[in-house]
């Protein structure tokens, strides 16, 4: 039995450590939201997606920046100066302590919608798995180091999309699409997941089938369909509306999708690009050497670290429209098997982890963060079926080291190296205790490293990212760029065999035999 | 040990090391406070002392080295250690440790390189100790789990981590040392737990506290041998082991009287007066009512200190060498320290910690007191800790404390297991169950208030450290509460082996 005593325990814990970091490095995330809660609480709002007095436009959907207005109304309490759209850069110590005493209690959303979310695991596999389960969503080490320290409200999004889950797998359905509107009108990147929930809502809260001899019938619903248009439109009005009617639809649509900004970030995220690119850069350099073949010339240099466009020297160049494409494709197979399997929203939980890691592998300008939206969803599913464990495990350690180069500060080395080991353990010792209650596991088998729910090749790979974390710490004054490709290219190829394997396994998953609904 | 038990103390361990390493990041005592600054700026001019001046000149008074600026006033040890400290700060970046141009160094680096020395001799010193400890306690315990809720505490005491990481201090090494003497006298390695004891009292004179007990229990030790003759080879032993300890550390200060006189004068000085500041220790409280300061003088109130303290740890002292066993000995740690800390002479708010440390070795056998008892050790630091800019750590982390204890007591019941003492005290035990809940809440509900009086209310102008009096007054009070308590759990564990005797 899951206690709300035990849950508040956890809770109140979790929330006593990120407290301590209030002092911690921040990045420009903070500045931005600075700068947000400023625009939205000083200026009206025709001019909120119009004014550049700062370089961090806001370049959320507009109900995020109502939330900003929304705290702003609170902000006024500790100090109003930073309030002031001229005040760039203001961070006072009062703002530090408003901005992240914001984090720290948006992200009870999470704790509730998490609980619920856990509830229902335990309602399929147990209630000792529900404050395991929970804990590794409140404690997960990604959004201490990305929310806590860099600074970001992931949490808080991630409660609307827990929140959803929540309400689909409790067979909620038009709830479930109003949540899911309002998290896509806060903040747009939960589109990499649209497609899978738009396919499920469509096949097995629209659909009817009718029995028939012989050929099979559909009935669309057409009072289902209105059903979950209703929310999702009104959402959206209600969010995009006043923009609409200014007539700055263009302005913002312009700002929520900059497709200026290039294939890669400055640190190229560990997707299929960033193998791309470093094919291209090994292909360039052994051409050059070898004389067989003479590249393109290029003016910019994709290891400058500035966020530009970035151009390829024997590869073929990529385009925005590509990468759409190529994205698109990839999802068709989860897709398609989410068609055929309609009624069970765990399922449709499992389709949107492979859209969203396809989107993280394929799509145009991915930010590393993201690869927090696979590993949060994937916590829940790391009780249900053995190669889910072993999928969260390799993500979720793999995923979280790639978001080191976010925190590049000396003095928060020891911190993000400890809690990334911390998180390691924890996940291992909980999963292994889940799948293997009765090993009494031995570390050494035959010499070998032997690690529960990992392959020796995969301990293999995850051990090198210890002298990778080596050479981040000591960087080298004269490739300062070098142990971030290394770790790009490194974390890629892990990452890339997660989602293969995942894809590939999910897809011959036989969803009757097990527990899954 | 099984790879569970690893999995479980390395889990305790990083947690203990993502605690300390995140209050690194606030301030330390003294930032940007000129002209003294704190005991940060004490330890960074102790590497610069010890760096730039040869050794006969570290303690004593000359024109390089001016006593009255943080002169050194621990034993060799530290200054030996802040020599280390000092050579890798000279190599880092030798503005750190430059001979008086140095002092106030204050900047990020220096910052993030004195925080990495805590951490240093955390990961080398403190955590193995509290590994060795978990693992020769084992021995000791019934249950396995206890020892592993010993190292938990440990890592998790509030106290150590805000005094170490945050004020700025290196509590770790000494109470490092003593955690390993103490793991090993857990399995009978007497001549070890002498010289790492021996290694703690050259590090801090504090450790004094702790000396009693050992010596009481090595005495009895020895009293325990077969013959008359293996006793005075173990007693030679024993005492030689720790004289030579002191040789080794002493011997430049051993070539002429004066230079050791000197070091002692520094390392105990009698002139400095009987309390700092508004200490939880009974004379402290005493002065509110009685002002002693104007009726004895020093010495007279050093004596009446000496006496008081000798006389009131006889019970406990007397009754460890009566019944040598490892359980009498850790109460009794916690007893001499806390009799120590309530009465004697010149008594620091952190000597809190020479109490708190043996007490978490206690915390399996009464989760419930211990935890208690360690939360209001941080409660009567609040003052320091809140005077260092450390007021939100501290709160965090002493929730954090109770939820461990939360987690702590809801596993040992799972487990069905009993403390050592729980057979045979079923009147104290039927009395904590009944009232326990409703003291404890009385005694949070008091601090708490106290606390929230402390920071928010403007005390009047007649007596400006009111509030931090009556967190004092209120911890003093406290204190004597559970020394009654842990002097009645000492002597009451004898039953327990009358029991254990009849069994067999």
């Amino acid at each position: 039995m899951f206690t709300n005593y035990q849950f508040l325990r956890i809770v109140a814990g979790i929330s006593c450590v990120k407290l301590l970091f209030l002092p911690c490095y921040y990045s420009t995330d903070f500045e931005v939201h600075r700068n947000w809660l400023a625009i939205t609480h000083s200026l009206p709002i025709n001019q909120w997606y119009v004014d550049t007095t700062s370089e961090w436009t806001l370049d959320y959907p507009p109900l995020f920046a109502w939330f900003e207005w929304l705290l702003a109304k609170v902000a006024v309490f500790f100090d109003p100066a930073m309030l002031h759209v001229e005040s760039l850069n203001y961070s006072s110590s009062m703002t530090v302590l408003f901005q992240r005493l914001s984090v720290i209690v948006t992200d009870l959303l999470f704790a509730w919608s998490a609980r619920l979310c856990c509830l229902e695991v335990g309602r399929r596999y147990g209630v000792g798995l529900v404050e395991p389960v929970f804990v590794l969503l409140v404690c997960n080490c990604g959004l201490l180091l990305v929310d806590h320290i860099h600074f970001q409200y992931n949490g808080f999004l991630m409660g609307f999309l827990f929140l959803t889950y929540a309400r689909m797998l409790q067979g909620r359905n038009v709830e479930a699409t109003l949540w899911f509107s309002v998290l896509l009108c806060l903040k747009h990147i939960y589109l990499y997941m649209a497609p899978a929930l738009l396919v499920y809502m469509l096949r097995s809260h629209c659909l009817h089938r009718l029995p028939g001899a012989g050929k099979v019938l559909w009935k669309v619903s057409i009072k289902a369909m209105v059903q979950l248009a209703v929310p999702a439109v009104a959402v959206a009005a209600a969010a995009f509306g006043p923009f609409v009617m200014l007539g700055q639809t263009g302005q913002v649509l312009s700002r929520l999708f900059p497709f200026k900004r290039g294939l890669s970030h400055a640190y190229w995220a560990p997707n299929f690009w960033a193998l791309y690119n470093a094919a291209d850069k090994f292909l360039a350099v052994a051409g050059r050497r070898s004389g067989w073949y003479t590249p393109r010339n290029v003016t910019t240099s994709s290891t400058a670290g500035l966020v530009q466009e970035l151009e390829h020297e024997v590869l073929p160049p990529v385009l925005p429209a590509a990468t759409f494409i190529i994205t698109a494709l990839s999802m068709m197979p989860v897709l398609v098997w989410l068609w055929r399997n309609p009624y069970k929203p765990w399922c449709a939980v499992r389709a949107s982890v492979v859209c969203t890691f396809c989107s993280y592998m394929f799509a145009w300008h991915v930010h590393e963060k993201a690869i927090l939206l696979v590993i949060l969803p994937l916590s829940l599913l790391c009780v249900q079926e053995q190669f889910e464990a072993r999928t969260f495990l390799l993500t979720s350690i793999v995923g979280h080291f790639s978001l080191f180069p976010l925190l590049f500060t000396a003095h928060e080395t020891p911190l993000k190296i400890s809690l990334w080991l911390l998180y390691t353990l924890l996940c291992w010792r909980m999963l292994s205790l889940h799948w293997y209650p009765m090993d009494h596991h031995r570390l050494f088998h035959h010499g070998l490293p032997n690690i529960p729910l990992t392959s020796l090749p995969q301990t293999l790979y995850l051990l090198g990212l210890l002298p990778l974390l080596l050479l981040q710490v000591l960087s080298l004054p004269s490739l300062p760029f070098l142990p971030l490709l290394l770790t790009s290219l490194y974390c890629g190829l892990g990452l890339s065999w997660a989602f293969i394997s995942y894809y590939w396994q999910l897809l011959h998953l036989d969803s009757d035999r097990s527990k899954t609904a | 040990m099984s790879t569970k038990v690893i999995e479980s103390l390395s889990i305790a361990t990083l947690v203990g090391i993502v605690l300390r390493w995140a209050v690194s990041f606030h301030p330390y005592s003294g930032a940007n406070k000129p002209p003294m600054f704190g005991d940060y700026e004490a330890q960074r001019h102790w590497q610069e002392i010890t760096l730039n001046l040869p050794v006969h000149a570290w303690y004593t008074n000359s024109s390089d080295n001016d006593l009255l600026y943080w002169g050194l006033d621990y034993p060799p040890l530290t200054a030996y250690h802040s020599y280390l400290n000092g050579l890798l700060a000279s190599y880092l970046n030798p503005d750190f440790v430059a001979l008086f141009t140095s002092r106030g160094y204050e900047g990020y680096d220096h910052k993030l390189f004195m925080r990495y020395t805590v951490l240093f001799v955390d990961l080398l010193v403190f955590i193995p100790a509290a590994f060795f400890y978990a693992r020769t306690s084992k021995t000791v315990y019934r249950h396995r789990v206890a020892s592993k809720i010993d190292f938990l505490a440990l890592m998790t005491y509030p106290g150590l981590i805000l005094i170490d990481h945050g004020h700025f201090q290196y509590n770790n090494a000494s109470l490092g040392f003593f955690v390993t003497a103490v793991g090993a006298l857990a399995t009978k390695r007497d001549c070890m737990g002498a010289i790492f004891f021996s290694c703690a009292l050259n590090y801090k004179q504090m450790e004094l506290y702790h000396a009693l007990p050992f010596f009481f229990y090595l005495l009895g030790r020895c009293t325990k041998e077969n013959s008359f003759a293996e006793a005075v080879v173990k007693l030679c032993s024993i005492g030689g082991s720790v004289v030579l300890v002191f040789l080794v550390v002493w011997s430049p200060y051993l070539r002429t009287l004066e230079s050791l006189t000197q070091v002692v004068k520094r390392v105990f000085p009698v002139g400095r007066g009987l309390f700092e500041d508004k200490v939880a220790s009974v004379w402290c409280s005493l002065s509110v009512v009685v002002k002693l300061r104007e009726i004895l003088d020093n010495s007279q109130m050093a004596l009446l200190c000496l006496v008081t303290t000798a006389i009131l740890c006889l019970p406990s002292c007397i009754n460890l060498f009566r019944h040598v066993t490892f359980t009498h000995f850790k109460y009794s740690l916690v007893n001499v320290s806390l009799i120590f800390f309530l009465f004697s002479f010149h008594v620091h708010e952190k000597s809190i910690l020479l109490v708190a440390v043996p007490a978490c070795m206690l915390f399996s056998s009464e989760p419930f007191m211990v935890c208690w008892f360690l939360s209001v050790t941080v409660f009567s630091m609040v003052p320091l800790l809140d005077k260092d800019g450390l007021f939100l750590p501290s709160l965090s982390l002493c929730v954090l404390w109770v939820l461990v204890y939360e987690v702590a007591a809801s596993h040992c019941k799972s487990l069905n297991l009993k403390s050592v003492i729980a057979d045979g005290r079923t009147g104290v035990d039927a009395a904590l169950r009944r009232w326990g809940t409703a003291l404890v809440c009385v005694s949070a509900l008091c601090c708490a208030v106290l606390v929230l009086a402390f920071k928010c209310i403007h005390p009047p102008s007649r007596y400006p450290d009111l509030f931090a009096v009556l967190i004092a007054l209120a911890s003093c009070a406290h204190f004597c509460f559970f020394a009654v308590y842990f002097h009645f759990r000492q002597f009451s564990l004898q039953t327990n082996k009358k029991h254990a005797e009849k069994k067999r």
